[in-house]
């Protein structure tokens, strides 16, 4: 029978089914990081049990961890707490790699597996964290999961799962120069809305996907949790090959000519069958800009606020009109004329060495505008800083009055000092508009990383189509 | 794990689509690195007026009155109506367990987010999927009745308005035993530890790089 890719990621993993379809499933990578985890270990520790595989997991600190100042360490007592208990959890337990807090290769945890190589197609990837998506981009089986899964995990290498229906989302054509896979993924989220994709694993494909780069990829994976899908993935191909080759933990020589016949298998077959199919010409996508309190609520920066009486169904109606009272914006506004207070160019979902390429192409040379409080640059990993270093980025930004920072999430989720204040609005690479996400009253527009940094030269939203056309 | 058979309990109703894990429990809240004393801070910013940070003592902050849960007629509400894809945003359990913590046992909603979905089962907490017809009347007699309650039978699989209407409700197998029962789910799986050794040994003949 022919079979999806993801049909062939989940049939090489089960190890037993129970009568109700719930399935054990091999779990081969565990990434690790310091919020999700503490009370999984603690768990373990009570129960007397031990990590089934403890070489399976690659652990960071990246969620709690500042930006800048590293030499003052942490600050706050709590995030401190939090992140020496990783440290002295993997201490006891081991790890594969751990890329402790002030490490050159630590980062956002996301960035940092594929970048190590420690996330390989054909993997069941897992880690407590609801973008564990991203890693689809390497025809893998990855997804986010809860504490308690961590620690089934961590005690038995397995995870309790049902599976998930097919769904095929198809981006043709090409898209326009100045148009990202940010816009990509924001317009499919649009077009499918927030539970779209509930129930599904979805596979990218089209020639807008084949065409875009692993960064690219991984974006759009990234952001398949926030159409509803536990998992998003992209089947391989050579530009998969291609990233992997010499990664540290990639394999190599004669186990990597096996590993890459197995890989050039990981492609959905021509006639397998998905149960939902959506298709979106990418060639018409155009800068996407969020309006609301949820990444569905978007437009293209030639679009205006809508005007929630404009929603037939009433939920959404309702929705739309707390949105626009709580991000302070007026129906029929144009998104042009929004003007902003902060900048966050970072991220899982942006802050790789393409993403921070693309910002500086536009910033090259132009100033931040005055009425711009502050813009932050936030690269993925100390891999990544030491890239745009290398490359002269971070002097595109300084000289533009941006900031360069350490790696982490920072103001992605506000759990350290990098926040909004209330009533701020910002421009953001990151992949949450919730209320709150950035800082408590903090209002945010999703963007792709050059959206973002054109915002920052202009104080409002601007087409950046006009910078790089 | 606290099982759950039946349940009756005082119904509170959340009006509002897509609450996200933020909404339910605030990130400055999952610094902590325990699993319990969550459930003051549960909605913490629209349940207070002044921002919340770990640690607080909570009987002391400003209660915003028009949030649901702080009208007297919900205290001690044990069931939660809420609307579609409730639970959306992140993987973090720190979500029901703010909901447990508070004194939820059951929510119901025409739709959860997955990850959140799954993450209840493992605390306890029963998540109930019914259609959104059902669950638009529900809001209505929850707001026309003071008092409004609801009896919710896990074995039968069913909840039991007060005028006597009942509405079934689907739930896999395998969580319905663990959830009666109160099994821990990793003892359950580690029964079947001969059976996970021998797949590994497969695999590792199959895919010798994932374990070099
Ligand atoms: S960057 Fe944001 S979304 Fe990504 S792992 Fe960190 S907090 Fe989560």
């Amino acid at each position: 029978m022919p079979k999806t890719l993801y049909d062939k990621l989940w049939d090489s993993h089960v190890v037993r089914t129970e009568a109700d379809g719930t399935a054990l499933i091999y779990i081969d990578r565990h990434l690790v990081h310091e919020v999700t985890s503490p009370q999984a270990f603690e768990g373990l520790r009570l129960a007397g049990r031990k990590p089934w595989r403890a070489t399976s997991i690659v652990a960071t600190a990246d969620h709690n961890t500042p930006t800048d100042h590293w030499e003052r360490g942490i600050d706050d007592p709590i995030s401190r707490e939090q992140v020496e208990t990783l440290d002295a959890n993997i201490r006891q337990f081991g790890a594969l790699a751990y890329y402790p807090f002030r490490d050159p290769r630590q980062g956002i945890v996301h960035v940092i597996g594929p970048e190590n190589g420690a996330t390989l197609p054909g993997m069941t990837v897992v880690c407590g964290d609801s973008h564990t998506s991203t890693h689809g981009a390497f025809a893998c089986l990855a997804h986010g999961i809860g504490t308690s899964e961590v620690e089934h995990v961590l005690a038995t290498q397995c995870l309790l799962q049902k599976k998930s229906k097919n769904m095929l989302i198809r981006l043709e054509g090409v898209a326009s120069p100045g148009v990202y896979a940010k816009d990509l993924i924001l317009a499919v989220i649009g077009r499918i809305g927030t539970a779209g994709g509930t129930g599904y694993a979805i596979e990218f494909a089209g020639e807008a996907i084949s065409a875009l780069s692993m960064e690219g990829r991984m974006t759009v994976c990234n952001m398949a949790i926030e159409a509803g899908a536990r998992a998003g993935m992209v089947a391989v191909d050579d530009k998969t090959i291609e990233y992997l080759r010499d990664k540290p933990f990639a394999p190599k020589g004669e186990l990597w000519e096996r590993a890459l016949a197995y890989w050039r298998t990981l492609v959905s077959d021509a006639d397998a069958h998905f149960d939902a199919l959506v298709s979106l010409d990418a060639s018409t996508i155009k800068p996407q800009v969020t309006w609301g309190t949820s990444p569905e609520m978007v437009t293209d920066i030639e679009g205006v606020v809508p005007d929630p009486s404009s929603f037939k169904d009433p939920v959404k109606r309702e929705g739309a009109m707390r949105a626009l009272a709580y991000m302070g914006l007026a129906p029929g506004t144009r998104i042009v004329d929004i003007s902003i207070d902060q900048v966050f160019i970072g991220s899982c979902t942006n802050s790789r060495i393409e993403d921070l390429r693309a910002a500086a192409a536009v910033v090259k040379g132009r100033k931040k505008a005055a009425s711009v409080k502050r813009v932050l640059v936030v690269p993925g990993s100390g891999q990544v800083k030491r890239q745009a270093e290398a490359e002269g980025l971070h002097r595109i930004f300084l000289e533009a009055g941006f900031e360069w920072r350490e790696p982490g999430c920072s103001m992605c989720l506000a759990m350290n000092a990098d926040r909004l204040e209330p009533g701020e609005r910002c421009a953001s690479t990151s992949n949450r508009n919730f209320e709150g996400r950035q800082g408590a009253g903090g209002r945010t527009h999703l963007v792709s990383p050059a959206m973002a940094a054109a915002a920052a030269i202009a104080g409002h939203f601007v087409d950046v189509r006009e910078f790089v056309g | 794990m606290r099982p759950f058979t039946t349940h009756e309990g005082l119904v509170a109703p959340l009006d509002r689509a897509n609450v996200d894990t933020d909404a339910i429990i605030p990130k400055q809240f999952l610094k902590s690195i325990k699993r319990t004393g969550f459930g003051p801070y549960l909605f913490d910013e629209w349940r207070y007026l002044d921002h919340g940070e770990p640690g607080m003592d909570c009987a002391r902050r400003p209660k915003n009155p028009a949030f649901v849960l702080n009208q007297p007629r919900y205290e001690g509400a044990t069931i939660l109506l809420a609307r579609e894809n409730f639970g959306c945003g992140s993987s973090r359990e720190h979500a029901p367990w703010a909901l447990a913590d508070y004194g939820f046992r059951a929510l119901i909603a025409p739709s959860f987010a997955d990850i959140f979905y799954n993450n209840c089962f493992k605390n306890g907490l029963l998540p109930i999927v019914l259609p959104a017809a059902a669950v638009d009347d529900l809001f209505r007699q929850v707001e026309a009745t003071p008092g409004y309650r609801l009896v919710i039978d896990l074995p039968t699989q069913t909840v039991r308005r007060p005028d006597g209407l009942v509405l079934a409700f689907e739930i896999d197998a395998f969580r319905k035993e663990c959830l009666l029962n109160g099994w821990d789910e990793i003892g359950l799986t580690l029964r079947h530890a001969d059976e996970i050794r021998a797949f590994e040994a497969r695999h590792r003949e199959a895919y010798p790089w994932l374990f070099a």
